[in-house]
């Protein structure tokens, strides 16, 4: 029994890390050292509590008490204040934006309310690097369960009827997956955790990873038990050293305690696990690429069928699956089919972990049940639209997904609803776009992704998105034509037909989506060589403000291409059309009276030529 | 298992279970076009990436266009292979490489025989929609090859075959998206990589990206040269096989016409390699016999198995492969090496011409012979042995460039005293020639009784490894014979291991022995084309007089006039060689960027 009598869990997430959450730790164990309450007072540090925004985050309980924004100067008032003299520090609690009250208790946060913690149970909540409080919160229980109640058959059965489906993005039922491995036959098989999370900004997986590694353990285990594999793979990215560092503890932990090796809890059931690193390649999160790259090759993905459940790695039977749908495993079996599939819509059942992020008040990780409205996340979870400008869209699923616009705020997010409307569920990306942002940028920004990333294998996906993407390029830059709208259109589609593998099949998605639901920009871009929203800098166009403009000549004289007109005491006129953009009139003028805006009066331009 | 039954443009076909769309379309008359996809059945050899995507088809039910090349049938398929989604995404796809590749036509050594530019005219690509940035590359040459990769479409088929089918590892895909290429490792050089110019990839490449080195100018600069004498000798492949670049049936030998040609070109002496052959086995089989009976008489130092060497790419391969069995290789020069030192001496003697006026051309279907000649051991002096040598392919450009009517030359005959050549030195072409050719001397030179039966069957045949006992009334001896390199390591490998069965083992790095050369015409995949090759030279064989090396007059003569005997101190300085072992390090200097 723990002599503790409160505990102070400090988030630990690589987010909170980088803004000092480790030195909070050192500086409050050394606090607590010189105030003599080591005895009394533990501190842990814990995986992602998911309020990014709000971090770096510090819980203290039992009186349930949550810090935002902890800084290191912080920790002597904390632990005075609150830990000796039993009185909060008030100003380091979070602040409702609408009622202006302190909240106490996270379970009352508009950014908690309506999320359900299911893959995310135990971040925040136990010390990663510590099996004893993973075992404490029920880790390894259902890996206990399955090996000495359930036969290999019930537990698929189990799985299948939860209709958990993959969470890596594409949605197959778990279930079915582990069937179609199971009745391969081989002298070995493999179960593979796919935790190469290459989407840009998503952390869903890391965030498993860091705060609960031995949910993820354990889940292989229950899979290979399964399938009837004895050895598994964690195909993890390089550029998650924290991850790795928390899984290479926890494998040790659980080997010592028996929980993985020979003979797992006396059942004469082997299974071990071993990590295997990405290089910096988004297509290695393909799960053939993926497979081909453990394998020392070149990673590229190879056409399936044969799928790996048939033919993986080394040509054995392999189960690939993604670190959030592993994470849901244990507590599905544990807590049961009923009550996982009374969360959800009916075809999506449980939650997603999402990371919400862009121009939203309270960016970070999210988990959610399925079926719930972008309404509900975008302005109850997330806290509305930051600096209070307007929602534009949602872009979901990173590269390989579209955007969500007004019209979907009340569509229920789930696997198929999110494919309707012309996107993907994807691994859970969720980016917020406003007013200010541009969406054919959006569009080019992922695609530039892609051609950086595309493996080259196939012709569509190496030559096609670079191709998509120079016709993007320059209709940003104001060398755009209508044309150009419809070649778009037409290679996005081939692109998509004929592409090898999941990350060509998808790229064009962001293109095609934007423009299903903007055409208007991108026709504003192409024909009229205009951005609305001012961010594409080759569409920007020197403007002389009639207010403010003097006659001073200045300008005239300093423009290096003589594109700008007007006589003394007049106002001055640049003429786009000869006009290089170089700024010099602006740095010129003593009278503010030139501007980057981003549009020009074309009415004008029209009469003067004429 | 039964057959499957599907539907293919409303053509009901059947087929075996794990049958491909595209072969089960084949079988029932359907070309569906394919670009990377590369098969030859008889040898095992497939490469199918399914990376072009030109092979694409509709699949009742499936969200994307399939790969046909890859996709296996299953029961109640319904396939359409050119409704207007399918000709819509494979031209769009077509525009797309086309839109990465130097519009080089015009220039271009593979023009007219390109199968991008094939596919182009087929599909009636008239515009280019996505033109865009061009992926660039460093040009490489060596010895033999050119590599030209702006003009690589990743096909992957030159890595396929020099992974894994020759075993050599030279090629490999490096880079990522766009500027994805296949070349040697760190994209360096091919003469720094353990690359044996064995032209294979040369032979499958279906662009201008890997072509040969012409020497075709060279030659004709010697040929008009008043001071120079130009003699020209030809290997005996490519009398089965130049016919086919004029339209000729293949298998058609045009031995005479070849002759013909050459004397129009001009050489001043045209000569036979298979008289270099039927010398090869005068020193060889000597050799052989030597260390068989070394061999079982117990002497230590006596290493059998004997390899046949006759093969550059072969010399290269175990040069840096088995750097440590150089001892095991016959120490024989190859045909075309020897018929260049006899020339530059006996012949340059008999017609009293100097060493340095003298110049060798060879007619070879290879292109590690251009290496090979300019190996430092086979010069005097600098001054090479074998000056030039030009393949098949080459040389039809040549005599198309001196408007020369191939088909309508009339027979001639080569001159003497190199020309003469016996039965058993035209099958050197042949896989399993050169030991046949061997065991048809060695036997009469051991047992001293002549062959009832010339022709030895049992060492015949298109198998990637094979054996024979031959028996030289009562001596056994093992026979191995391997084609293509992946099969020769095989054979290696077990001699590396003290395992090896043999006595001597014949070993040519092509697969389908020297008339698949990487520098024969292209047979576009066409299997069909190198078995009637083969046959052409047995036929050949047939219809000499002579059918034994040591019969051969010109020979005889060489010896008694030159040589002495086989073995003999000036035939062993002329006509034996030592080898050089190869490191497969890899240094990089950055001098060679």
């Amino acid at each position: 029994m723990s002599h503790y009598k409160m505990h102070l869990l400090v988030c630990a997430g690589t987010g909170c890390q980088s803004s000092q959450s480790g030195l909070i730790h050192e500086m409050l164990k050394d606090e607590l050292d010189r105030k003599g309450l080591k005895e009394d007072v533990q501190v842990i540090k814990t995986g992602c509590f998911g309020f990014c925004e709000r971090g770096p985050i510090v819980k203290i309980l039992p009186d349930n008490t949550f810090y935002t924004e902890v800084k290191p100067e912080d920790i002597r008032e904390i632990v005075d204040e609150h830990l000796i003299k039993g009185r909060r520090v008030h100003r380091l609690l979070y602040l409702d934006p609408e009622t202006e009250e302190h909240i106490l208790d996270s379970k009352k946060m508009g950014f908690y309310k309506k999320q359900l913690r299911i893959a995310l149970r135990n971040c925040g909540i136990i010390d990663p690097e510590n099996i004893d409080e993973a075992i404490g919160r029920d880790a390894y229980q259902a890996l206990g369960m399955v090996l000495t109640r359930h036969t290999p058959e019930e537990t698929i059965e189990i799985i299948k009827r939860s209709g958990l489906r993959g969470r890596g993005g594409a949605g197959f039922p778990t279930g079915i997956k582990w069937e179609i491995a199971r009745r391969n036959s081989a002298d070995q098989k493999y179960v593979v955790c796919n935790a190469d999370e290459g989407d840009p900004g998503a952390f869903m997986d890391r965030s498993i990873l860091e705060g609960d590694p031995h949910s993820i353990l354990e889940a292989m285990a229950i899979c290979g038990y399964c399938i009837g594999a004895t050895k598994g793979l964690i195909y993890i990215r390089a550029e998650y050293p924290l991850a790795i560092k928390r899984l290479k503890i926890a494998i040790r932990q659980a080997r010592e305690y028996g929980l993985l090796g020979e003979d797992i809890l006396g059942t004469g059931f082997r299974f071990d696990i071993n990590l295997r690193y990405g290089a910096g390649a988004f297509v290695c999160g393909e799960e053939t690429a993926l497979i081909h790259s453990m394998e020392g090759k070149r990673g590229e993905p190879s056409n399936k069928p044969p799928f790996p459940a048939a033919r993986g790695y080394l040509g054995k039977p392999t189960n690939v699956n993604n670190v959030e749908t592993f994470a849901n495993i244990p507590v599905i079996l544990l807590k049961g089919v009923e009550w996982f599939s009374s969360i959800g819509t009916e075809r999506s059942k449980g939650t997603k972990v999402f990371a919400l992020a862009g121009k939203i008040n309270n960016v970070g990780l999210i988990e959610v049940p399925m079926g719930i409205t972008l309404r509900e996340i975008i302005y109850e979870i997330g806290g509305g639209i930051k600096g209070g400008k307007r929602f534009k869209a949602v872009q979901t699923g990173g590269p390989s997904g579209g955007c969500l616009t007004e019209k979907h705020l009340d569509t229920p997010i789930d696997y198929e609803s999110l494919t309707a409307a012309g996107s993907m569920m994807g691994s859970g990306g969720m980016i917020v776009l406003d007013e200010d942002d541009c969406m054919v940028s959006v569009a080019k920004f992922y695609l530039d992704f892609i051609v950086e990333e595309s493996c080259g294998k196939c012709a569509p996906c190496r030559i096609g998105n670079r191709r998509l993407y120079e016709i993007l390029e320059r209709i940003c830059d104001g060398k755009g034509t209508g044309e150009d709208l419809e070649k778009l259109y037409n290679l996005a589609n081939v692109i998509k037909d004929t592409s090898l593998c999941g990350l060509g099949q998808t790229s064009p998605n962001p293109v095609l989506s934007t423009l299903n639901n903007f055409p208007e920009e991108y026709r504003e871009h192409a024909v009229d060589k205009k951005c609305r929203s001012g961010k594409c800098r080759n569409l920007l166009y020197y403007v002389i403000d009639d207010e403010n403009c003097v006659g001073c000549m200045a300008c005239v004289r300093v423009c290096p291409v003589n594109a700008i007109t007007g006589a003394r005491k007049q106002t001055h006129f640049i003429h786009q059309d000869k006009c290089i953009k170089c700024g010099s009139c602006m740095d010129k003028c003593q009278f503010d009276a030139i501007g980057l805006k981003s549009d020009y009066d074309r009415h004008t331009v029209s009469i003067l030529v004429n | 298992m039964g057959k499957i039954t599907i539907t293919i443009d409303n053509k009901r076909i059947e087929a075996e279970p794990g049958t491909t769309i595209l072969k089960a379309a084949r079988g029932a008359g359907i070309e569906i076009p394919t670009l990377c996809h590369f098969e030859m059945c008889d040898m095992g050899i497939e490469n199918r990436p399914g990376g072009c995507r030109i092979c694409v088809v509709e699949v009742e039910g499936r969200r994307n266009l399939a790969p046909s090349c890859v996709t296996e049938v299953q029961e109640g398929m319904v396939v359409s292979t050119h409704n207007i989604r399918v000709l819509n995404a494979r031209k769009t796809v077509l525009q797309l490489i086309i839109s990465d590749h130097p519009f080089d036509c015009l220039v271009c050594a593979k023009s007219g025989q390109c199968e991008l530019q094939h596919l182009a005219t087929q599909f009636g690509i008239r515009s280019l929609p996505y033109a865009g940035e061009q992926s660039r590359y460093r040009k490489d040459t060596s010895p033999s090859i050119i590599r030209d990769v702006d003009k690589c479409i990743l096909c992957r088929r030159c890595e396929m075959v020099c992974n894994d089918v020759q075993t050599v590892g030279a090629l490999s895909a490096v880079n990522r998206g766009f500027m994805a290429v296949v070349a040697p490792a760190f994209e360096m050089n091919l003469e720094k990589s353990p690359c044996t110019y064995c032209g294979q990839c040369v032979s499958v490449c279906p662009t201008g990206a890997l072509t040969e080195v012409d020497h075709s100018y060279e030659v004709l600069q010697a040929l008009s040269n008043p001071k120079k004498t130009v003699v020209v000798q030809t290997a005996p492949a490519v009398r089965a096989a130049l016919g086919e670049e004029f339209g000729m049936e293949p298998g058609t030998l045009v031995t005479g016409k070849l002759v013909a040609a050459l004397r129009r070109l001009g050489f001043d002496y045209v000569f036979d390699t298979d008289f270099g052959a039927d010398l090869t086995i005068m020193e060889e089989g000597t050799e052989l016999l030597n260390r068989i009976k070394g061999y079982l008489a117990g002497d230590p130092n006596v290493r059998i198995p004997l390899l046949t060497s006759c093969c550059p790419g072969w010399v290269n391969f175990f040069e840096h492969n088995f750097p440590d069995l150089l001892d095991v290789p016959s120490t024989a020069k190859s045909p075309q090496q020897m018929f260049g030192a006899i020339a530059k001496t006996y012949f340059a003697e008999k017609i009293g011409v100097k060493r340095e006026d003298l110049v060798v051309v060879s007619i070879m279907p290879c292109l590690a012979k251009k290496y090979e000649c300019q190996r430092d051991e086979f010069k005097v002096d600098g001054n090479p042995d074998v000056d030039y040598s030009i393949s098949t392919r080459e040389l039809a450009a040549f005599i198309r460039q001196a408007n020369i009517d191939f088909p309508g030359l009339p027979d001639e005959e080569y001159d003497d005293p190199l020309g003469e050549s016996s039965g058993a030195g035209v099958i050197f072409g042949n896989t399993g020639g050169v030991i046949e050719a061997a065991c048809r001397t060695a036997y009469e030179l051991y047992t001293g009784r002549s062959l009832d039966r010339v022709e030895f069957h049992e060492l015949r045949g298109m198998a990637g490894i094979r054996s024979a006992t031959v028996d030289f009334d009562g001596l056994k001896l093992n026979i191995g014979i391997a084609h293509g390199l992946g099969n020769a390591r095989k054979l290696l490998d077990e001699v590396r291991a003290g395992r090896s069965q043999y006595h001597a083992i014949e070993i040519m790095a092509c697969p389908g022995g020297c008339i698949s050369g990487g520098g024969q015409p292209y047979t576009h995949l066409k299997e069909e084309i190198l078995k009637r090759r083969t046959a052409a030279l047995y036929m050949a064989d047939e219809r000499k007089r002579i059918r034994k090396s040591h019969e051969n007059p010109s020979i005889i003569r060489l010896y008694k006039e030159f040589l002495g005997e086989p073995g003999s101190p000036r035939a062993h300085s002329l006509l034996h060689t030592e080898y050089f072992p190869k490191s497969n390090e890899i240094t990089i200097t950055l001098n060679n960027h």
